[in-house]
């Protein structure tokens, strides 16, 4: 045994690990255990003091994403390129661990509250944190699919947590339930995709269906893979009509929940996709370039039909996610018509990370009013500005953010994802850009709703008592604010991070 | 361009956020302090603006002065570039000055809804955007300003305006997002057709002309739908008598005197130099929309019975001239519908002024309850006599020049327009003035002369007693201009004299930049 082993030992050559490179991964990973360790022999009373544990890996893991920010661009590629930490990867994975951090902000007294397992559920959202960060630098078809497990298998987990809740359970069960069978898909089509190509390197198979696409063009199984892995990522990002099991799971599951799914899991989702679409799908233009188009189309026209005529807030937000999801698909639409591919991929990560603000800032909100209104129902944020005026202006701040109305966040992501569609021009693009505009005005409609409510309407139960929300969710708020109104007016923070040679080069492709 | 990066500009313009920011930390219980705060600001603001006017080189009024070019969002080729020249200093100006009048009229002048503490920072919010408006040199920077004012008035109208202020706030909302997300388009495609290169609108200007003929009519059409909601234009204008009627008086103010401009604005600034041959073609039917919106204002006029929605209706007329003077193409025509911005913003500002403080002493604007109000409130019957005489063009006054050469422009359309139409246009335009003499005095005749209304003479009447419950202290006595009203009138009722004295004043300021502007238009029509 021991000698066959010896035998093929030649044949393999130690990986490049930068250490360096993997810290963020490292420090998540000994905070994991840190966690489950720490967590067994921790009092019942005291086990407040895991949030703010949890709270500092995650901070713990940010360090060095900066230091590898600061250092320079240079892009550190690890397995024979098939783990890659380059800008693109850095920012997203900044974008994860923040959305971590504010998340246990956000869940903090929620789990103390009500007495949920709280050492368990952060050891979960730690974990599927670093699915997600993994997902950032995959840049081969095992990790990206073990990156996609390890991010979701928690959240069916978090979903279910409040398990006396009828609703709740139903919120995972559903979840689960159609989150895996969409990896059934995804792994279906990355099978093919493998067994077509040979290769599981992201960019090999890319090389390899540029290959065919110039030859004899490309054959049934590799269309059927592409359309496959599209889907199985559709599911994630909750695409029209894959995207049933996410009202009725942001409903059920504890808000908190909720606000990562609606962001983080969404924005991995995307990661992934854009990934394979980049680099190993690339040449397959022809396939998923249509399917995306209506992908994009339907998701954001029957998220803000749906969206429209809800009166729970929650359920509204859920509906308004999906429609925002159509808007991220949209430039990877037109992604190799003409030179739109760089102006793409700038927009989706763009996309991603102010509607992570602005949209985490909306739920932290309705978490705060919640706690005293005990209602998830748009009517419960009547004249809210009368009696907390602050987290009113805050609300105010992100529903117009999602709405698109400048110079708040999103409002550039919106121009950017419109610029590309108009860059790449074509009938197809063009009628693309009128659709979204239609839906724009649309979805302004129903933010607008709350927003009358807040401002406009009468008190409902005529009890003004201010709202006094807990230090650690007013830091959500600030987060989330400072987010939505820096990126907003100075966007070239962080759009200059999406540059798409760093994508591609890195790859030595 | 010799961009100096002096910071006057931006200090002028974001100073209001300061006040903004100190009052969000104080509590909006202490009203009087927010008050202070913001007629400070505001009057600082201004001060900048005075200071503005002062190192303004008037003799070099057709370059940017001022001008700052900074990078931004330079992925897509946007910078911050601001910088004045002769045709937005006086609205620059201007709108500084009607928002420190406001907020001094504010000091007693609440709306009902109170909470003056949202009311204020709302309303240098929509400061910032309207200055900012008035200096952006780049298209992604005007259109972040354009649209920043849009929420402050969504909630000014909606929160503190009339009775059916939530209907009145989602058709202004949704019929400005309607026309921006048209004018959005129209800007991305300019900027795709002008080689993808930059956003300022140097660079647009002069590529803009290069666009194919057909192009160029298509990329105007949708700015002319964004600008036309905004100004308005005649079969956009709906939206406008019920913001204007449900508004607060100084909503109402703010919307007539600055917010409309924003509109006309862009057609001068915008439309007609990048898209000359858009312009060209499209100006006969703005010239047409034009004058049906001033006869259409004027008739709306004649059958209004509310004070204040009469006042509305006559800015859809009044601006209707400013457009017919744009269509026309011609130096004479742009000078005109400049200074009748200038001049309509004094003017029905005042005049929604006056409604404001009538609303406030009678609980009503209904004419047929008004009358006599010369002899109940001498000064206050007068103040509305000049303004109804400045609004229907009395030469002497600051109307008449915005009215009369924009009419006599119509006669002789520049760049082969076809002179038949304008002529007739011209014609019909004038017609439209006896019409405007005739509401304007129609509406003077029946509130102000007469004896005043049984019902508001006597003391704890019951006709009106329900809508005066709250306000015990002033609806048993009508009072005549108090302090604060005349504090922040004066002005208004000065530069409209002055202005209708020394239109040179104006004139001088704006004509080098529009002869540059008309010289621009002239060379991209072949």
């Amino acid at each position: 045994m021991i000698a066959t082993l010896l035998a093929q030992a030649p044949d393999w050559i130690r990986p490049h690990v930068d250490w360096h490179a993997l810290a963020p991964e490292l420090v998540l990973v000994v905070g994991i255990n840190l966690v489950l360790l720490i967590d067994l022999w921790l009092e019942d009373t005291k086990k407040w003091m895991m949030a703010s544990l949890t709270g500092f890996i995650l901070l713990g893991a940010f360090i060095p994403v900066v230091t590898l920010a600061v250092i320079g661009d240079d892009v550190r590629s690890m397995f024979f390129d098939r783990y890659v930490v380059d800008q693109y990867a850095l920012v997203l994975k900044a974008l994860f661990l923040l959305i971590g951090y504010v998340i246990v902000l956000m869940s903090q007294n929620e789990l103390e509250e009500g007495g949920y397992y709280q050492g368990e559920f952060y050891l979960m959202l730690l974990v599927s944190v670093l699915g997600m960060v993994m997902m950032a630098s995959s840049r081969d078809l095992v990790s990206v699919f073990v990156a996609l497990e390890l991010l979701s298998i928690p959240a069916y987990m978090m979903a279910a947590w409040r398990k006396r809740d009828a609703k709740s359970n139903e919120a995972g069960v559903k979840y689960y339930l159609l989150g895996v069978f969409a990896s059934g898909v995804l792994l279906y089509g990355m099978s093919y995709l493998y067994g077509t190509t040979g290769t599981t390197k992201l960019t090999e198979i890319g090389a390899r269906l540029a290959e065919a696409d110039a030859g004899a063009g490309l054959i049934a199984m590799q269309v059927i893979a592409v359309v496959f892995v599209i889907v199985g990522f559709s599911f994630k990002v909750s695409a029209v009509p894959f995207h049933t099991w996410a009202p009725d799971t942001y409903e059920g599951a504890p808000l908190p929940v909720t606000a990562f799914l609606s962001v983080a899991s969404k924005a991995a989702g995307f990661v992934g996709l854009v990934s394979m679409l980049y680099l190993a799908m690339y040449a397959a233009d022809g396939v998923y370039e249509p399917f995306i188009w209506v992908l994009a189309a339907l998701t954001m026209t029957v998220g803000n039909v749906v969206a429209l005529r809800q009166t729970n807030i929650v359920r509204m937000l859920a509906y308004s996610s999906i429609s925002q999801g159509g808007f991220i698909l949209m430039p990877l639409a037109v992604l190799a018509t003409g030179d739109a591919a760089e102006s793409a991929l700038k927009a989706v990560v763009i996309y991603l990370l102010i509607y992570a603000f602005s949209n985490l800032g909306a739920f932290a909100v309705i978490m705060a009013v919640s706690r005293k209104t005990q209602s998830g129902e748009i009517s419960s944020f009547g004249g809210l500005m009368s009696y907390a005026p602050g987290l009113g202006l805050l609300m105010t701040l992100f529903l117009a953010s999602l709405a698109g109305i400048p110079p708040l966040g999103i409002w550039i992501a919106k121009l950017q994802a419109f610029k590309t569609l108009l860059d790449a021009g074509g009938g197809a693009a063009y009628t693309l850009a009128v659709i979204a505009a239609v839906n724009t005005v649309i979805a302004a409609a129903y933010y607008m709703k709350v927003l009358r409510e807040m401002w406009m309407k009468p008190v409902p139960d005529g009890d003004v008592t201010p709202i006094n929300p807990p230090q650690p969710i007013w830091a959500a708020l600030g987060i989330c604010a400072a987010g939505t109104i820096v990126l907003g007016i100075l966007p070239g923070l962080v759009l200059r991070f999406a540059d798409l040679s760093d994508l591609t080069n890195a790859l030595g492709g | 361009m010799d961009y100096s990066n002096n910071a006057l500009l931006t200090i002028g313009t974001f100073l209001p956020l300061v006040g903004v920011l100190i009052m969000m930390f104080i509590p909006g219980s202490e009203e009087r302090t927010h008050k202070q705060i913001a007629i400070v600001t505001s009057g600082l603001t201004l001060a900048v603006g005075i200071y503005t006017l002062i190192q303004f080189d008037y003799g070099n009024s057709a370059t940017l002065q001022f001008a700052v070019n900074e990078e931004w969002i330079s992925v897509i080729k946007s910078n911050y570039i601001v910088g004045l020249d002769g045709i937005s200093l006086p609205l620059y100006v201007l709108s500084m000055a009607v928002t420190f009048l406001v907020a001094i009229y504010t000091w007693n002048n609440v709306p009902d809804a109170g909470n003056p503490k949202a009311f204020l920072m709302l309303m240098l919010v929509l400061q910032v955007g309207m200055a900012g408006s008035f200096v952006a040199q780049d298209l992604i920077l005007f259109f972040v300003f354009f649209e920043l004012v849009l929420l402050p008035m969504y909630f000014m109208i909606g929160v503190w305006g009339g009775e059916d202020r939530q209907y009145a706030s989602l058709k202004f909302f949704l019929y400005t997002m309607f026309g921006s997300a048209l004018m959005l388009v129209a800007f991305l495609a300019l900027f795709f057709q002008t080689g993808a290169e930059s956003f300022s609108f140097e660079h647009l200007m002069s590529a803009g002309a290069l666009i194919d003929h057909d192009v160029q009519v298509w990329i105007f059409a949708g700015m002319f739908v964004g600008f036309a909601v905004k100004v308005p234009m005649f079969p956009f204008h709906t939206w406008l008598p019920d913001a204007h009627t449900q508004a607060p008086t100084q909503g109402s103010v703010i919307l007539a005197a600055i917010l409309l401009k924003l509109g006309t604005y862009g057609f001068v600034r915008i439309a007609l130099p990048m898209l000359p041959m858009g312009a060209h073609e499209w100006a006969p039917v703005i010239g047409i929309l034009a004058v049906i919106g001033i006869i259409y204002g004027a008739l709306g006029c004649l059958a209004q019975t509310d004070m204040k929605r009469l006042i509305a209706f006559s800015s859809v007329a009044h601006m209707g001239f400013v457009m017919l003077g744009i269509s026309t193409l011609t130096t004479f025509g742009i000078n005109a519908a400049l200074f009748g911005m200038v001049a309509h913003g004094l003017i029905t500002g005042m005049l929604f002024f006056v409604a404001g403080s009538v609303k406030h002493r009678y609980h009503t604007l209904e004419i047929k309850r008004l009358s006599g109000m010369l002899i109940q409130m001498p000064k206050m019957g007068w103040i509305l006599g000049f303004a109804a005489m400045a609004s229907l063009g009395l030469p002497g006054l600051a109307g008449f020049w915005g009215e009369f050469p924009a009419i006599l422009s119509a006669y002789n359309p520049g760049f082969g327009l076809n002179p038949t139409l304008f002529r007739t246009l011209m014609v019909v335009a004038a017609l439209g003035t006896v019409l405007a003499a005739g509401y304007l005095l129609w509406l003077y005749q029946r509130t102000a002369f007469g004896e005043p209304n049984p019902e508001f003479v006597s003391h704890g009447e019951p006709a009106h007693s329900l809508s005066a419950a709250g306000n015990e202290d002033h609806h048993d006595e009508i009072h005549d201009v108090s302090v604060v009203e005349w504090i922040a009138w004066t002005p208004f009722l000065l530069a409209i004299v002055v202005f209708g004295v020394y239109p040179q004043l104006m004139f001088k300021v704006l004509d080098p930049a529009v002869v540059q502007l008309v010289e621009r238009v002239g060379n991209g029509i072949p």
